[in-house]
């Protein structure tokens, strides 16, 4: 598929059928742009495992970080890439190898890599690039709309409530 | 909604608002509070630590401003938007994020007289340097460009004669030297003119005119194109460096497309201070649904009394774009098919004196210094507006002694016509 730009329905019906994400690249940083992505997926429900060789056997945000996916012992339904584009290739290469293998390949803000993107799409995986699955959360959700930023969406259908004060759920239908 | 982008009187109404999620209510709410209750402590961290979307206090974001905002983005074709408490607030916000002490920007000299002002002198203090340019002669704007120059700044149509700018070929001069072209787009509006859309990187409005549009509250807004590198020259520290406010966090490379609009919001509204009020913003927005029905009316009176104003044999000229044999007619043609706005000046035969006899004699019209409200105004710059300026800052702005301001408003056009009459009569 083509990946300048994705329909809302596309990315909607992603983040409401992953439950658990591997972020390769997270950093135990908490100004750096992983650590916010992670601290808001996980406030959002999902499980979400750090990956990165320099911190193994560590914790990031109360889970523990693994040094590459196959070590992670229980499934993962997508995997969110905070790599450089030219990692890209090699990441799928890995996933392919994996038993039990996620069904989304997510790549961050300025990571993409359409050759990759075939390879993993040709082996039955969604792929998304050049996204922040924070901000299309937020986007989605109407979220990022408190902070002056346009989400491009357009509904009068009613907002969806989630526990705690200003928590908002996705309210785009999957595709 | 289907996927189909929406027209620009959809986004006008519904972009940014959704019913209130705990009552339903359709219109949005005025939240006239100061301060959100956080969940706990761990979310409140994470609110002022920029890793969650809400809200904090009202001097940074409030849920009515943000609809506002969101809504302003939307029509300006945006990656985000700020409002202030007015349009000089705005641009205050937009200077602070990318100057520093010692850097200039270049402004066009075709601009509005409190703008003029802002820069020719509030802005000293700061040691931020404004060099004035001519809008029109684009080949001058180049040599004025240095290693300290950090954007350029125009206004399209300019106030007070209503001249439209090549923000295209200006946009071009800007991004070869690596610098944004912030364009004020408070007299054309959105409906006519999306500055974005010819090369401009970030847009400013006086929401208090058009898109307000009944006079009644004052307002600014700061829309983020979304299509400058901050980070590429290392000029603008602000967004390309790690911030100690927010413990070393880079706001270009943590928030990317929209970082301007949330460095104007976290690191100029938080600690300068001009918030917008609710209530203001729930009047703006109101305001805004109506803003294409309001601005084609507007041009379709004013190209009215500019032809009618004309033919009139005690006017000695009218400046009106949208008047076929005016020399802005192309360009006028090029950046707002639509129409050429509601604001034109034009000169009567009689001179000063008559002017000012002129203005003392109309009744419909209200003498006063404001633009873009639904009734009629009228204006002579030099003895207000453009007060301040030199004689050679009054020419070459367009406000000489003789120059007349009309801001045509949204009343029949026949009694906007017969009050100039009769007013005419009397001089």
């Amino acid at each position: 598929m083509n990946h300048d730009s994705y329909q809302d329905a596309y990315i909607s019906g992603i983040l409401h059928s992953v439950k658990t994400i591997a972020m390769i690249g997270a950093s135990p940083k908490d100004v750096r742009p992983s650590f916010i992505a992670m601290k808001y997926l996980l406030a959002k429900g999902y499980g979400v495992t750090p990956i990165n060789p320099g911190h193994a056997g560590k914790e990031i945000l109360g889970q523990t970080v693994y040094g590459q996916l196959c070590d992670v012992p229980h499934h993962l339904d997508m995997i969110d890439v905070f790599r450089g584009s030219n990692a890209l290739p090699g990441i799928v290469d890995e996933i392919l190898t994996l038993k039990d293998r996620p069904s989304v390949l997510w790549a961050q803000l300025t990571v993409r890599n359409d050759e990759a993107a075939e390879k993993a799409e040709a082996a039955g995986m969604k792929v998304v690039m050049n996204r922040c699955p924070k901000i299309e959360y937020g986007r989605l959700s109407g979220e990022i709309g408190w902070n002056g930023i346009n989400s491009r969406v357009i509904s009068a259908r009613k907002p969806v409530r989630q526990a705690g004060y200003q928590a908002l759920g996705i309210r785009i239908r999957p595709q | 909604m289907s996927n189909s982008e929406p027209g620009f009187s959809t986004l006008a109404i519904h972009a940014g608002a959704q019913p209130d999620p705990t009552t339903g209510a359709r219109a949005t709410p005025i939240y006239q509070t100061t301060s959100f209750v956080f969940e706990d402590a761990d979310h409140a961290a994470s609110l002022f630590g920029l890793k969650a979307f809400g809200n904090i206090y009202t001097r940074i974001m409030n849920p009515t401003q943000a609809v506002l905002e969101e809504r302003i983005a939307a029509l300006e074709g945006g990656t985000a938007a700020l409002a202030a408490a007015s349009g000089h607030a705005a641009q205050l916000l937009v200077f602070h994020a990318i100057m520093r002490p010692g850097d200039n920007f270049i402004s066009a000299n075709k601009l509005y007289g409190g703008s003029i002002n802002q820069f020719g002198h509030a802005f000293k203090s700061f040691d931020w340097q404004v060099r004035w340019c001519d809008p029109e002669e684009v080949g001058g704007i180049e040599e004025l460009i240095d290693d300290r120059t950090r954007a350029i700044f125009i206004e399209s149509p300019a106030n007070p004669g209503g001249t439209f700018i090549d923000i295209k070929a200006i946009a071009d001069i800007a991004h070869k030297h690596g610098i944004p072209l912030i364009v004020d787009n408070t007299m054309a509006s959105p409906y006519l003119v999306r500055p974005i859309e010819h090369g401009a990187d970030l847009v400013v409005h006086s929401m208090t005119k058009f898109i307000g549009g009944h006079g009644n509250s004052m307002g600014g807004m700061i829309v983020d194109g979304g299509t400058f590198d901050w980070s590429a020259s290392g000029n603008y520290p602000m967004l390309s460096e790690p911030r100690p406010e927010y413990g070393g966090l880079v706001l270009h490379e943590t928030f990317g497309n929209f970082a301007f609009a949330i460095a104007c919001r976290v690191l100029g509204l938080r600690d300068l201070g001009p918030a917008i009020s609710p209530m203001n913003a729930f009047l703006l927005l109101t305001g805004v649904e109506t803003l294409p029905l309001r601005m084609q009316r507007h041009c379709d009176n004013a190209l009215e009394v500019a032809t009618w104003l004309k033919n009139h044999d005690k006017v000695d000229w009218v400046s009106y774009s949208g008047l076929e044999d005016d020399e802005n007619h192309a360009m006028m043609k090029t950046y707002s098919p639509n129409g050429a706005g509601a604001v034109f000046t034009f000169g009567l035969t009689g001179g000063y004196e008559a002017g000012i006899k002129f203005v003392e004699a109309l009744e419909i019209f209200s003498h006063l210094a404001n633009i873009g409200d639904t009734k009629s105004l009228v204006i002579h710059p030099a003895s207000t507006t453009h007060r301040q300026l030199s004689p050679e800052q009054q020419e070459s702005a367009g406000a000489g002694p003789d120059v007349v301001r009309l801001s045509i408003g949204i009343e029949d056009v026949a009694d906007i016509i017969g009050d100039l009459k009769q007013a005419l009569d009397r001089v």
